[in-house]
Parts: structure tokens; sequence; C-alpha cells
């Protein structure tokens, strides 16, 4: 199968990127998505040339490390599927496709298809946890857990905090996301005693990494991965307004957002790397 | 558990309203309030064919009780500041949190009524401030408007095509904007259930185009002289 692909290519954060064509003649239809970018970087290595910079791990739809926009969807025409899964049969013979990066303020791009997605574990780290007891392993089933709240819990807990909600809203929110971090932990017994403070410490970490504002457009559980219902995001806001209303004191966790790499990180050459 | 405010404002309210969410919950909160007063506003608009006299005299009673008048005035002024300013302010963090534009860039699962909430809002609200330059202030609009002559006023201000034509469109955007409105702001407020969800969405639709059609039957009554 023959493709075109126009891949969006950039040397790092500060440099000024541009769209460049390949012709790829030989696109087995039984690949991913990513290992049609396989095949590509070895040509241009091959040629001589950089390779073309894109995140992977686990290349089964688990890890979140994948992700970029195809024709204009983030991970592509099939549904419910990351780049990895994305299997070449998705495209017909004569296509050509617009690969580019997840754009938003806060996922900073690094290079190529790379983005700097650190907002997304800011998020997390500022609230998306419960406190347990240490000491001995507390005995099975100890706290009773429905089975129709342990399966909504499990469901927000598919997200893989792969950024394509964010991609895809028109406003730049990262709104599925952190509904989903709120929902499980929210929905269940565990997560109760921090309902509250989680909510408004992790509304207050999105809103501070300069996400946008959600308008209830709904292109975001429409392109995610895992199916992430818009319901997620109405239970944040029921959540954060009931925190809001309800608070005592302005107690509120959030984490300064940075920018910077450490030392020893490949970007070391660039000390501004994503600021 | 320490408090690390990083860039989060002290005062709670203040931090309300800072937040993208706590922006949209007082939109939905306003925008509710603005819907009340369109759907009162067009049931009322209806009396006009009851004849003149029916609807001078509803416009009559409107004004006979100053106190709820001026407090629905308030109110509704309140209203239409606080959900303005609030999306003014939306935009503008949309801008930010996206400076570099897709080169192709797809919508996948959007209404069209969601997606142009920026554009049929600013619209609207110019058409509010003419329509009240119009019937409530008669500077425009009414070749010869009189105080008090609400049904006169009305069919003469019609009568003129490019003006009814105007109106009609301002309505067709108030559906559009009512559409997604209507059911968003359950959303925004936290309410959704698989299945209340979708009787939400249907409903908005039906409110939407029920508050069209009640308003655009006006004008177009007057354009076929049915109402004169
Ligand atoms: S909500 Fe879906 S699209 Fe967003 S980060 Fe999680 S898995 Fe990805
Ligand atoms: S590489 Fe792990 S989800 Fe795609």
């Amino acid at each position: 199968m023959r493709l075109t692909l126009h891949v969006w290519r950039q040397q790092g954060p500060r440099t000024k990127g541009r769209l460049v064509r390949y012709q790829m003649d030989n696109v087995d239809h039984e690949m991913s998505m990513l290992e049609c970018l396989d095949v590509l970087n070895e040509e241009l290595i091959g040629k001589g040339d950089e390779p073309i910079a894109f995140e992977h791990d686990c290349r089964e739809g688990i890890c979140g490390s994948c992700g970029f926009m195809i024709n204009g969807v983030a991970h592509g025409p099939a549904r419910a599927t990351t780049v990895c899964q994305l299997t070449m049969r998705n495209f017909k013979d004569g296509d050509s496709l617009t690969i580019e990066p997840w754009r938003a303020s806060a996922f900073p791009l690094i290079k190529d298809l790379v983005v700097d997605r650190r907002s997304f574990d800011r998020i997390v780290a500022s609230g998306g946890y419960i406190s347990v007891s240490t000491g001995n392993a507390p005995d099975a089933n100890a706290i009773l857990v429905p089975k129709d709240i342990a399966d909504r819990a499990m469901d927000a807990a598919a997200c893989i905090g792969c950024g394509a909600c964010v991609a895809a809203c028109p406003n730049a929110s990262a709104a599925l996301f952190t509904g989903a971090k709120i929902s499980h932990l929210g929905v269940l017994p565990q997560g109760q005693p921090e309902r509250h403070l989680r909510a408004l410490s992790m509304v207050a970490q999105a809103n501070l990494e300069g996400f946008g504002g959600c308008t209830n457009i709904g292109e975001c559980t429409a392109v995610c991965p895992k199916e992430i219902p818009l319901e997620v995001i109405a239970r944040m806001n029921r959540d954060y307004i009931a925190a809001a209303l309800s608070q005592r004191d302005a107690e509120v966790n959030t984490i300064r957002p940075f920018t910077e790499w450490s030392t020893g990180s490949k970007l070391v050459n660039d000390p501004h790397a994503t600021s | 558990m320490g408090t690390i405010a990083l860039g989060v404002r002290d005062n709670v309210a203040a931090r309300f309203w800072g937040s993208t969410n706590g922006k949209k919950a007082v939109m939905a909160v306003t925008g509710l309030i603005l819907f009340g007063f369109v759907m009162g506003h067009m049931l009322g608009n209806l009396q006009i064919f009851e004849g003149p006299v029916a609807f001078n005299d509803y416009a009559k009673f409107l004004r006979s009780v100053p106190l709820g008048l001026w407090l629905a005035r308030i109110v509704l002024l309140t209203s239409v500041v606080l959900h303005v300013t609030a999306s003014v302010q939306l935009v503008l963090r949309k801008r930010r949190a996206r400076p570099v534009a897709y080169a192709s860039k797809e919508s996948i699962a959007s209404t069209y009524a969601s997606r142009t909430m920026y554009w049929s809002g600013p619209i609207i609200l110019a058409f509010v401030i003419y329509h009240l330059l119009q019937f409530t202030f008669g500077v425009t609009g009414v070749p010869d408007y009189q105080e008090g002559e609400v049904y006169r006023n009305v069919v003469s201000g019609f009568g003129q095509p490019a003006i009814a034509i105007w109106y009609i469109v301002s309505m067709l955007l108030l559906c559009l904007h009512l559409r997604h409105g209507v059911w968003s702001m359950f959303q925004t407020l936290g309410v959704n259930h698989p299945r209340y969800t979708p009787i939400l969405r249907h409903g908005a639709t039906l409110f939407a185009v029920v508050v069209a059609i009640g308003f655009i039957s006006i004008p177009v009554s007057v354009l076929f002289g049915w109402v004169s």
C-alpha cells in the first residue's frame, strides 16, 4: 500500500517546526501506525537523516505513552484505539496522512511528535491519592464495595493519561483526564476522606497548568482510547462545587509547574528546554 | 497536610471565580436565569395574537409593578454581565491554552451548536442591545414609535423586512445557543446520569426549537399581514 505522510518535524522546543512530506511505497496493512513510522525511520536512518521522534512504550494500548494527531483526529480514525494499536488497515492505498503532535500550551513540545505531559503528573500528584494506614496488611474485603461502584471506579481508572482528550478539545481542556482521576477514587469508599480536598486541589492544579475551560463539547470522549465518558466531568464539577461551597479554610494542594529538565536528561544541552 | 497554594488565591470566592470550573458554574446559573426570562418573554409575547387591547394591557401590567420590574431588570442585567464576562475570560484562556493551531483538525462527535457558542453568544448580545433600543427605548427601528403603544410599535417595526429578518436570524442563533446551553448547564453543575442526560439533551433541543418558533412567529405574522 502506498501512503503519503506529512509529519511535523521540529528540532526542539525553541526552533520552528514544519510539516515534512514522506512517500512510503510499501506499507503493510498488518502494521501498526507506530510500526509504519518505525519502517520510515529505518529508511531515514539509512539515508543518514534524523529519525522522527515519537513516544511509545507498551505498544499494546495500556501505558499511555503514544499518541499524535492523524488527519486532525487524536489517535487516528479508529475509535477506542491508541496509535500503537491502530493498524494500517484503517487506511486505503493512496491515502495522505497529516501527523502532528498534541497541541496545548500545557503540553510544551520537546521534539517532533513528543510533548511534555508532566502537567498531567502534577494534576495526579496534587490530589490523586488516598490515605491508608500502614502496618499489618488489612483483611481482604474489610471495606465492602458494591459491584456497580467497583465497575464505575474501574472504568474511570482505565484512563491511561495519553492526553488525547486535551489534544482533541477545542479549548485544550484537561477536564476529561482530571474528571477520570477524580472519579475513580471519588466513587470508592476508600476515596471519601480526601474527596473534597482532592477535587479542590486537582481542579486548582489543572487551572494552574494553563489548560482551557471545559465547554461540554464532547470531542474528548470521542477520541479517548479508553472511552472515558463525559459523566466523569460532571462528577468533577459536582465534587468541586460542593467542596468550594462547603470548605471552611482555604486549604488546597498545588505543585509549582516546572518545565525545566533535571541534569542528566537527554535535553541537558538545551537547559531552557520547554520553558 | 500543609497548604501549598501556589498561584491560587486565598479568598475562597475569588478562587472559585478564578477557576474555569467555577466560572462555568456561574455561567450555568446565570444561563438558567436568562433561559427562564427568554421562556417567559416568549410566552408573554404570544399574547400579541389576542389583539392590540390584550397585548397593550399585558405591557401595561408589566409596568404596573415598578418594584418587581426593577428587581427583574437588576437580576437580568447582573446575569448578563456575569455570563458575558465569564465567557470572554474563557475565550481568552482558550486562546492561550493552544497557541499553535493544528494544520488539520476534525470535529468528530460534537454538535455544531456547541462549537459555535462563542459566535452565537456575541451576536445574540448585539441583538438584545438593538432590541432594547428598538422596542424599549424607541430610538431606532420603529418609524413612528409611541411609548406604551406596544402593539403598534411591533407591527410597524416588523413591517420592515430587513429588521424582521435580522430578528429571525437572531432567534435562530438563540435556538442554537440554547440547544447546547440548556443541557450543558446541567453537566457544568454536576448533573449527568446515563438515564437522564439523553433526556436533557433532547429536552434542550425541544425547548430551543419551541422558543425560536414562538419568537419567530411574530415577525412572520406581521410580514404576512396576519397581525396588523
Ligand atoms: S481521559 Fe482518555 S484521552 Fe484523556 S488522557 Fe485519559 S485515556 Fe487519554
Ligand atoms: S505505546 Fe503504550 S499505549 Fe501506545
